[in-house]
């Protein structure tokens, strides 16, 4: 059974880097380039309709929440308010961070900047860390942003569906970066002409906590950090149950996205919270497709694809066991079907990856 | 030496578009701007070395297809992290309906 070391500066980086896995070719369905073009073009109507009804709907029901307080009628109210700060705002995040959710730059940049803060992610440092994501997806040593690890940690993950180490980590971090200090994984991937920025926006968002904590002692009530702090904790449910779905029980250290990326269809409410993210394989192969063209380029390359999880349910069917299987045996492995209309790409990392896959 | 070298016929790129160009071991981008005027650059992305062909041209930009990192690709200027050095840039003109570059 093979030991993986997932530091970015152990053993297992050093030999991906060696054996080639680093920094590699990966595989990409052909579409042809008319059609891709199209697909990748930009625009602000989507998001700014999405954004709208985002911001509009917590304002809602935040208000409600603030004038049911502190009865118990106001919870329902926190509770929605929860899921969209704590996990809308990760996906928010994630799509306005490759740039790609609207066609006007400082768009981009102004929902980047929110989603980071309530997500606490500094903007600087996930930009950089998603970036390795993409280029290294599920090599370990590589990818810093791997979710369930071999064997995977189930107590640490049932802790993140409450948001409690993620977001902890993401407060010690900002005191860190505003001290003017970047941990030494950070100092891996991040180049040095962009440090600046990172202590920079950690200064600013103590400065909220800071206001938001003083007014609570003022008020002699946890109200305020029910609207700004807590709802990163009490509503991350949703995105740690999505970005589950991603990529667990799935082989690690192959180059094809198919084999170790997911695709679910999902309901039209996560899928809002979710922003189409659960076109995953679609996603990493073409992360220049915006998310609201996914379901067009899902349609145009499912031919060439592993069959998609018809649920959430069903995603959860197969990784729940696969995740157990892992604790004991972390060799162990979900192996992706292609069909028989698929073009093969490095079988023979997928069929020796670091292990033995599910029969 | 640099020299002026044919590349391709102008209606070889669409407007607001780039053709990947390989001459001599080196590989180059080509760029139709929306005004109809051609551009070149290295061909490769600065940040890890992908192939820009493949990226979206919007404007007077080229977004990388890997990462999302953007060039000014009239002065290869690095617009959009996780890109921060410059492109290359290589001077181009149109001739008889061909584009030549200098490289
Ligand atoms: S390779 Fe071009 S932005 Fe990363």
């Amino acid at each position: 059974m093979t030991k993986r070391d997932y530091s970015l500066l152990g053993p297992d980086a050093a030999r991906a880097v060696k054996t080639g896995l680093a920094t590699a070719q990966w595989y990409h369905t052909e579409v042809p380039r008319k059609e891709m073009k199209a697909l990748m073009q930009r625009s602000d109507q989507p998001a700014v309709r999405d954004t709208i009804l985002l911001f509009g709907a917590m304002i809602l029901l935040a208000g409600l929440g603030i004038a049911l307080w502190p009865s118990p009628w106001s919870a329902p109210a926190w509770l929605a308010y929860g899921v969209l700060y704590g996990s809308a705002m990760d996906s928010r995040w994630h799509e306005c961070g490759h740039g790609t959710a609207f066609k006007t730059p400082w768009m981009n940049n102004a929902v980047y900047q929110i989603a980071s803060f309530c997500m606490v992610r500094n903007p600087v440092v996930w930009r950089w860390s998603h970036a390795r994501h993409h280029t290294d997806t599920i090599i370990v040593g590589r990818d810093p942003e791997i979710v369930a690890m071999r064997p995977p940690a189930l107590f640490r993950i049932f802790l993140n569906f409450f948001g409690i180490l993620d977001a902890l980590t993401g407060w010690k971090h900002m005191l860190q970066n505003a001290a003017g200090h970047l941990g030494p994984e950070e100092a891996d991937f991040i180049p040095e002409q962009e440090r600046p920025k990172v202590f920079r926006v950690a200064r600013i968002w103590v400065l909220i906590y800071a206001a938001t904590i003083v007014l609570a002692v003022a008020m002699q009530s946890i109200l305020p950090l029910m609207v700004i702090g807590l709802p990163r904790l009490y509503g991350a449910w949703h995105h740690v149950m999505t970005g589950i779905m991603q990529h667990a029980g799935l082989a690690d250290n192959v180059l094809d996205h198919r084999l170790n990326s997911r695709t679910v269809y999902i309901n039209p409410v996560s899928r809002f919270v979710y922003w189409n993210m659960n076109y995953h394989v679609e996603h990493h192969m073409f992360p220049m497709v915006p998310y609201h063209r996914l379901p067009e380029l899902h349609e145009k390359i499912k031919h060439d694809l592993p069959a998609p999880n018809t649920s959430i349910l069903d995603a959860y069917r197969e990784i729940w066991p696969a995740l157990k299987r892992q604790l004991r045996y972390e060799d162990y492995f979900l192996k992706r079907e292609l069909p028989g209309t698929a073009r093969p790409y490095r079988e023979d990392l997928h069929a020796e990856a670091l292990g033995v896959p599910a029969e | 030496m640099a020299q002026w070298i044919d590349a391709c016929a102008t209606d070889d790129i669409d407007e607001e578009d780039l053709i990947r160009f390989d001459h001599d071991g080196r590989t180059f981008a080509i760029y139709r701007s929306p005004d109809d005027e051609f551009f070149c650059t290295d061909g490769l992305c600065t940040h890890e070395q992908v192939h820009l062909v493949d990226g979206l041209v919007m404007d007077y930009v080229i977004e990388c297809p890997k990462h999302n990192g953007q060039f000014d690709y009239r002065t290869g200027e690095a617009k959009r992290a996780p890109v921060c050095v410059n492109l290359a840039t290589y001077p181009a003109k149109v001739e008889n309906g061909r584009v030549l570059i200098e490289v």
